[in-house]
C-alpha cells in the first residue's frame, strides 16, 4: 500500500478493463516520472472525451455530433444496413473497404446471464429505421460467439416477417490457417458455408 | 499435482486483457473451475469455439496460484450452436449454466455435472420444450443441493396428501392446518406437473396444457429465487413463448 494520492491513482487505474494491479502500479509510477506537460495534455484529452463523444442519433455509433461521419455521408447507401455490436466492430469493417451501406450498433449482444435482454440494445431503433421501407438488405454482422449468434437468432426472428434480405456474415476459417488445426464446430461452419467455385 | 484432465461443461465466460478470458467451468471430478483460456479471442484461435458457454470438453488445465491455465481442450459434446439457433433455447440454458454456477463450489458434484449436460444436451435435440426442460433442470438441481421441494406430503408436518397450499419458505405444499392465511393456492394439475418435472416423467409433462405449464413455471421461479442467493438474472429473460 502506498500513502494517500497515490494508491488512489492506483486504484483507479486497476478499475480500467484489462488492466491488474501489476500493471496499475507500473502505469501510475510512468505518470510520475513523466513530464507535468504530458500528463496534463492526457487529462484534458479524457475530460474532452467525456464532454464531446456521444452515440449517434441515428446508428448509434461514436461521434462529437448529433450524426456520425458515416450517417452525415451521402455516397453511402441506404439500401442497406450492417447490424454489429460495438463501435468498435464499425472500424474493423470500414478497414476492409467492401462495405458501402450504413451501420446500427447494438450496443452489445443479448446475454442474460449478464441481465442483458433485447430492451437493453439498440434494436427498437432499428426496428423504426426499417419502417419506411427505404432498407432492402440488414446484414447481421454480431460476434461469431454464443452471445453474438443468440443476438443474430432473435434479430432473424424480428425481421423474418419484413420485406427485406436479411443476411449474416460468414463463419470459416481464417486466411493464412493450417486446417488441420482448426477446431470441428469452426470447421462445420465452414462446410456449410461453402461456396460454389465459378469457372 | 500441477497439470491435470477432467471433462467439463462451460457455465460462462470473461474477457482478460486483450485476447483471453477466464473460463469458469463445471467439471466432472474437480467441482467448478475457474481458469484462463489465453489467446482464445482471436479468430486464429485453436480452441476458442471449444471453450464457449454450453461446450462439453476435455480438457487439460495447468494449477495455477489463483487461475488455472487451459492448455489443451477438445470438443465432447457441442450443444451450443443448435442451442443458439433457437431463442428460447438459449435463455433457457442461459439460466441453467447460472444456477448451475450459483450452486456448485470447488467441490465435485458428479450429479450436478451430469444432470446439466443431460440438460444441455436435451435442450439442443429439442427432446421437450425448452421452458419445461428449465423447469425440471431446476428442480432436480435445487433438489440435489438439499432444497428438494414437496409436491405431495405436507413439508411441514410430513401429512399425506395432497395438499394445495404452496408456501416457498416452508418448502413446497403444506396441509391446511399449518398453511399460513393467504397462502396461494395450486390445482391438481399444476401440482401433478411439478412432480413429473421432479421425478423426470416427461411423458406426463409434455401432456400438460398451456396454462398449466405457466403456473408451474411461475412456481419454478419463485422457488429458485427463494432459494438462491440473489436470485438467477437470467430468469427474468428467459423467453417462454416459443418454448412450450
Amino acid at each position: 500500500m502506498y500513502d494517500g494520492i497515490v494508491q488512489e491513482l492506483i486504484d483507479e487505474l486497476g478499475r480500467l478493463p484489462g488492466i491488474g494491479p501489476k500493471s496499475a502500479q507500473r502505469i501510475a509510477f510512468h505518470i510520475l516520472q513523466t513530464e507535468t506537460f504530458d500528463v496534463t495534455h492526457l487529462a484534458e484529452v479524457l475530460m474532452t472525451v467525456k464532454e464531446k463523444v456521444r452515440f449517434c442519433d441515428v446508428c448509434g455509433n461514436v461521434t462529437e455530433q448529433e450524426l456520425c461521419n458515416i450517417c452525415r455521408d451521402p455516397r453511402r447507401s441506404a439500401a442497406t444496413i450492417c447490424v454489429v455490436e460495438e463501435a468498435k466492430d464499425v472500424v474493423a469493417i470500414e478497414r476492409t473497404r467492401e462495405f458501402k451501406g450504413l451501420y446500427q450498433v447494438l450496443g452489445g449482444a443479448i446475454s442474460p446471464i449478464d441481465g442483458i435482454g433485447p430492451d437493453d440494445l439498440r434494436i427498437r431503433q432499428l426496428m423504426q429505421r426499417l419502417a419506411d421501407g427505404t432498407v432492402t438488405e440488414v446484414i447481421i454482422a454480431t460476434d461469431p460467439n454464443l452471445e453474438g449468434e443468440a443476438t443474430a437468432t432473435y434479430l432473424s426472428r424480428m425481421l423474418m416477417h419484413l420485406d427485406l434480405r436479411v443476411t449474416r456474415l460468414a463463419s470459416g476459417l481464417p486466411v493464412g490457417g493450417d486446417l488441420e488445426y482448426a477446431d470441428e464446430v469452426t470447421l462445420g461452419r465452414a462446410f456449410e458455408g461453402r461456396r460454389l467455385v465459378e469457372n | 499435482m500441477p497439470l491435470y484432465r477432467d471433462e467439463a461443461v462451460v457455465l460462462r465466460t470473461h474477457k482478460l486483457g486483450e485476447a483471453d478470458r477466464i473460463v469458469t467451468m463445471l467439471t466432472r471430478e474437480h467441482g467448478k473451475v475457474r481458469a484462463v483460456a489465453k489467446g482464445v479471442r482471436r479468430t486464429a484461435s485453436k480452441f476458442g469455439a471449444r471453450l464457449e458457454p454450453f461446450m462439453v470438453a476435455d480438457v487439460q488445465l495447468y494449477e495455477g496460484r489463483s487461475l488455472d491455465i487451459i492448455t489443451q481442450a477438445e470438443s465432447v459434446g457441442s450443444y451450443g450452436a443448435d442451442i443458439t439457433t433457437d431463442y428460447g433455447s438459449y435463455t433457457a440454458a442461459s439460466a441453467m449454466v447460472e444456477a448451475a454456477d450459483k450452486l456448485t463450489e470447488a467441490e465435485a458434484s458428479l450429479q450436478q455435472y451430469l444432470l446439466l449436460v443431460g440438460a444441455l444436451r436435451s435442450l439442443a435435440r429439442r427432446e421437450h420444450g425448452a421452458s419445461l426442460t428449465l423447469d425440471s433442470y431446476l428442480l432436480r438441481a435445487l433438489s440435489i443441493a438439499g432444497w428438494a421441494p414437496s409436491f405431495n406430503d405436507c413439508s411441514v408436518t410430513g401429512a399425506p396428501g395432497p395438499h394445495s397450499a404452496f408456501v416457498v419458505q416452508l418448502g413446497g405444499v403444506v396441509a391446511d392446518a399449518v398453511a399460513p392465511p393467504g397462502a396461494p393456492r395450486l390445482d391438481s394439475n399444476t401440482l401433478l406437473l411439478l412432480s413429473s418435472l421432479l421425478t423426470g416423467d416427461w411423458a406426463a409433462a409434455d401432456d400438460a396444457d398451456e396454462r398449466t405449464r405457466s403456473q408451474a413455471s411461475g412456481v419454478v421461479a419463485a422457488y429458485t429465487q427463494f432459494h438462491l442467493d440473489r436470485g438467477l438474472r437470467s430468469l427474468e429473460h428467459v423467453d417462454r413463448r416459443t418454448t412450450a
